[in-house]
C-alpha cells in the first residue's frame, strides 16, 4: 500500500500518440508526487504534454506505460466502468471552455454529476444549492449558460465540479476564456477553495500571474518535468 | 435515474419539435393505417358473425350442382336436379335432419288496390317457419300442409311490404296480386330487421311452394332445400348423411361427382375467416413495412443527435457517466419518441376508422389488444432502431467528445 498522504503518485509515466505509423511521444517519464491539499499549478509551452498528463490524472486517458497511483489505488489499467464511477465521485474537472450544458439551468448543470451516483432528486436539489452558492452564484441558479457571463459560467462549472466532494479537482486552462479581471476572481475562488477546505487543485495555466495563486509550480517541457519548485508553504488543516 | 432520464428524453424532444414530429411520422402512419385496416377487417368479421347468428348455426342448405349430361356440364343453379320429395325424403329418412323446406324464389311485382310494389316472393313448405323461427302476427296464420297439397292462393307478407301496399289499412284477408293472380293475405311476418349485409329481411312475400311451382313460375323442381339439423353439433353428420341419401337418389355412380352441394354455415364462416387470415397477413405485411421505414428514420435522427450532442456527451462522461447511462439515455429517447408516434398514430387510427364508419356505413371494431400490441410493437421499434446510434454515443471517447466543436 502506498503511503494514504499523497494523493497522485504518478511514476514513470509515458504516453505515446501513435497517428498512422508516425508515434509522437507526449509525455516521456513523468514522476510526480502531489499530497493531499495541494494547489500545484503545471506551466509550460503549447505541445509540451500538460493536458495529456491531466487527462491521465483525470482517468479520461490511459498511459502508454508507467504508474499512476491515486488515493494510494492503481488506477492506471481501471476498466472504464470503474474510471466513470472514479470520476464520479473523487474528481472534478474544470474546462477552459466550461463545457456547460447549452439551455440547461445552473442548477440542473451542478445536478448532472449527482445523476449517476443515485442520489435521490430532493438531495441533489438541495446539494446543487449548496454548491452554487458556495461559489457565490446563490441568485442565478434557473440562468442557462447563454444567460450568464463567462466569469459566472465558470463558477457553475467549479459548482459542478465539487458538488460530489471530490478529493480532486482538475482545472485545464480554467481562466484561459476569461479576461484579466474575472480570471483573477476565479483563481481567488480557487485559493479560497483550497486554503478553507483543504481541496487539493491541480491547475493548468500559461500565465505567471494567475500561476502565483498556488503554492507548487510544476513545469513541463517536451513530456518532462524540468522544475518542480514551491513557491509558498502548503496550507496546513485538519484530515477529514 | 429512469424518471431522470426519460424526462432529460422528453425535453431532446421538445427542443426540436417538428423535426421529432416529422421522425414520428412514419411510425404514426404506419400504426393508424393497421389500426385502422384491423378495425375495418374486425368489422366485417363482426358482421359475418352476426349474420351466421341470425340464419342459426345449425342451418344448411343444399343447392342443385353442376350435372354432367352426356359430357356436357350445365353451370350452377342451371340444373333441375332438386325436387321436393328430395326435402321430404331428408326430412324422413335422415336420422340427424329435424325439418326441411324446399325453398324458391324470385323477384315479382306485387300489386294491392291502386299500390304496387317489387319484391321477393319465396315458395316455402310449413317447416321454413320453424327452421327460420319466423313468428306469425297475432290474427294470422302460417302456410299448412293442405295449402301446399292444394296449391293455395295464400300468401304472408313481411313488414315492409305491409307498410308499402296496405299502409294503415289491416292487410289479413286482403288481397295482392302477383303476376294477376289474387292471394288472400293470411299474415304478417315478424319484423326480424336487416342482415348484417343490409338486406332488408321483412321485404318479402311467402307463399306456398307447391303455388310457386305451378301457378308463377311453371317448374316441377326446386331452388334449394333449407334443413335444419337437431342441433349444431350434428350439422356435419347430417351434412354427410344428406350426400349419401342425395347420391342414392338421384342414382349417382361411385365415380361421378355430385350433382348437388351442401351448404354448411359453418363453412361459410370458415370461408369468411380464411379472407380475413389472407387480410390479416397482408395488414401485417403493410404494418411491418412501414414500422421498419418509420424505424429508420428514428434510427437516423438519433444518428444526427448523436453527432449534434457529441459534446454533452462527452460532459457526461466526465461526470461520471457510464457507457450504459448514455446507451440507456439515447435508447430511451428512441423509444419515447417510437412510443410517443405509437401512441399518436392509435389515435389517428381509431379516429379514421370512426370517420370510414359514418361516412361510408363501414362496421368497424377497435380490439383493445390491437392497440395494446401497437404500443409494444412501435416501443420494441424505438429500442431496436434506436441501439446502434445509442451504441454509437455510448464508445464515444471522452475526450474526443469534450473537444469536438
Ligand atoms: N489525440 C492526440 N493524437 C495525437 N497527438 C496528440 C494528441 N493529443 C496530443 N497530442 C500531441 O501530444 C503532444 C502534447 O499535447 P498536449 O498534451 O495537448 O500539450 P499541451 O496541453 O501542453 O499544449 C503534442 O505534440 C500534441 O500534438
Ligand atoms: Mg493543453
Amino acid at each position: 500500500m502506498v503511503q494514504v498522504n499523497e494523493l497522485i503518485r504518478v511514476r514513470d509515466l509515458h504516453k505515446i500518440y501513435r497517428m498512422g505509423d508516425v508515434e509522437v511521444p507526449a509525455l516521456c517519464g513523468i514522476n510526480l508526487d502531489i499530497q493531499r491539499g495541494e494547489f500545484v499549478a503545471i506551466m509550460g509551452a503549447s505541445g509540451s504534454g500538460k493536458s495529456t498528463f491531466m487527462n491521465i490524472l483525470g482517468c479520461l486517458d490511459r498511459p502508454t506505460t508507467g504508474a499512476y497511483y491515486l488515493d494510494g489505488q492503481e488506477v492506471g489499467s481501471l476498466s472504464q466502468d470503474a474510471w466513470a464511477n472514479i470520476r464520479n465521485r473523487k474528481i472534478g474537472f474544470v474546462f477552459q471552455g466550461f463545457n456547460l450544458l447549452p439551455r440547461t439551468s445552473a442548477l440542473e448543470n451542478v445536478e448532472l454529476p449527482m445523476m449517476y451516483n443515485g442520489l435521490h432528486s430532493g438531495g441533489r436539489h438541495q446539494r446543487a444549492l449548496e454548491a452554487l452558492s458556495s461559489v457565490g452564484l446563490g441568485e442565478r441558479v434557473h440562468h442557462t449558460p447563454n444567460q450568464l457571463s463567462g466569469g459566472q459560467q465558470q463558477r457553475v462549472a467549479i459548482a459542478r465540479a465539487l458538488v460530489n466532494h471530490p478529493a480532486l479537482v482538475l482545472a485545464d486552462e480554467p481562466t484561459g476564456n476569461l479576461d484579466t479581471k474575472t480570471s483573477a476572481e476565479i483563481m481567488e475562488l480557487f485559493q479560497d477553495l483550497n486554503l478553507k477546505e483543504g481541496l487539493t487543485i491541480v491547475l493548468v495555466t500559461h500565465e505567471a500571474d494567475v500561476a502565483a495563486y498556488a503554492q507548487r509550480q510544476i513545469h513541463f517541457r517536451d513530456g518532462l518535468v524540468i522544475s518542480d519548485q514551491a513557491v509558498r508553504p502548503r496550507v496546513q488543516r485538519l484530515q477529514g | 435515474m429512469w424518471l431522470m432520464t426519460l424526462r432529460i428524453a422528453l425535453r431532446a424532444l421538445k427542443r426540436n419539435k417538428l423535426r421529432s414530429f416529422l421522425t414520428m411520422l412514419g411510425i404514426i402512419i404506419g400504426v393508424g393505417a393497421v389500426i385502422a385496416m384491423v378495425a375495418i377487417g374486425e368489422g366485417a368479421k363482426a358482421l359475418v358473425r352476426a349474420q351466421i347468428a341470425t340464419l342459426g348455426t345449425n342451418v344448411l342448405v343444399i343447392l342443385p350442382g353442376t350435372a354432367t349430361q352426356g359430357g356436357v356440364r350445365t353451370g350452377s343453379g342451371g340444373v333441375r336436379t332438386l325436387v321436393d320429395s328430395d326435402a321430404r325424403a331428408i326430412m324422413d329418412e335422415v336420422p340427424s335432419v329435424a325439418l326441411a323446406s324446399p325453398t324458391i324464389r324470385r323477384t315479382e311485382q306485387v300489386v294491392a288496390g291502386n299500390l304496387n310494389w317489387a319484391t321477393v316472393i319465396q315458395g316455402v313448405a310449413p317447416e321454413i317457419q320453424q327452421i327460420r323461427d319466423w313468428q306469425v302476427g297475432e290474427e294470422g296464420r302460417f302456410i299448412n300442409q293442405a295449402d301446399v297439397d292444394n296449391a293455395g292462393k295464400v300468401a304472408l307478407i313481411g313488414q315492409t311490404v305491409a307498410n308499402n301496399i296496405f299502409g294503415n289499412e289491416d292487410p289479413i284477408d286482403g288481397v295482392i296480386r302477383i303476376r294477376k293472380i289474387p292471394f288472400r293475405v293470411i299474415g304478417v311476418l315478424g319484423a326480424k330487421g336487416q342482415t348484417g349485409h343490409g338486406t332488408d329481411q321483412d321485404d318479402v312475400v311467402m307463399i306456398p311452394y307447391t303455388t310457386m311451382q305451378k301457378r308463377i313460375m311453371g317448374i316441377t323442381h326446386v331452388q334449394g332445400i333449407v334443413v335444419s339439423a337437431v342441433s349444431a353439433e350434428k350439422t356435419q353428420e347430417a351434412q354427410v348423411q344428406i350426400t349419401a341419401l342425395l347420391r342414392q337418389r338421384h342414382r349417382i355412380p361411385p365415380d361421378q361427382d355430385d350433382d348437388f352441394f351442401v351448404r354448411n354455415l359453418s363453412d361459410i364462416a370458415e370461408a369468411a375467416s380464411n379472407s380475413a387470415r389472407v387480410m390479416a397477413i397482408l395488414l401485417g405485411s403493410i404494418a411491418s413495412v412501414s414500422l421498419f421505414v418509420g424505424g429508420i428514420g428514428i434510427m437516423n435522427i438519433m444518428l444526427v443527435s448523436v453527432t449534434e450532442r457529441t459534446r454533452e456527451i462527452g460532459i457526461r462522461m466526465a461526470v461520471g457517466a457510464r457507457k450504459k447511462d448514455i446507451m440507456l439515455q439515447f435508447i430511451v429517447e428512441a423509444v419515447v419518441m417510437a412510443a410517443i408516434g405509437g401512441a399518436l398514430g392509435i389515435l389517428l387510427g381509431i379516429s379514421s376508422s370512426s370517420v370510414i364508419n359514418r361516412m361510408m356505413q363501414w362496421p368497424v371494431l377497435i380490439r383493445a389488444d390491437i392497440i395494446g400490441v401497437a404500443l409494444l410493437v412501435s416501443g420494441g421499434v424505438g429500442v431496436f432502431f434506436g441501439f446502434y446510434p445509442a451504441q454509437k454515443a455510448a464508445n464515444l471517447d471522452p475526450i474526443d467528445a469534450l473537444r469536438y466543436e
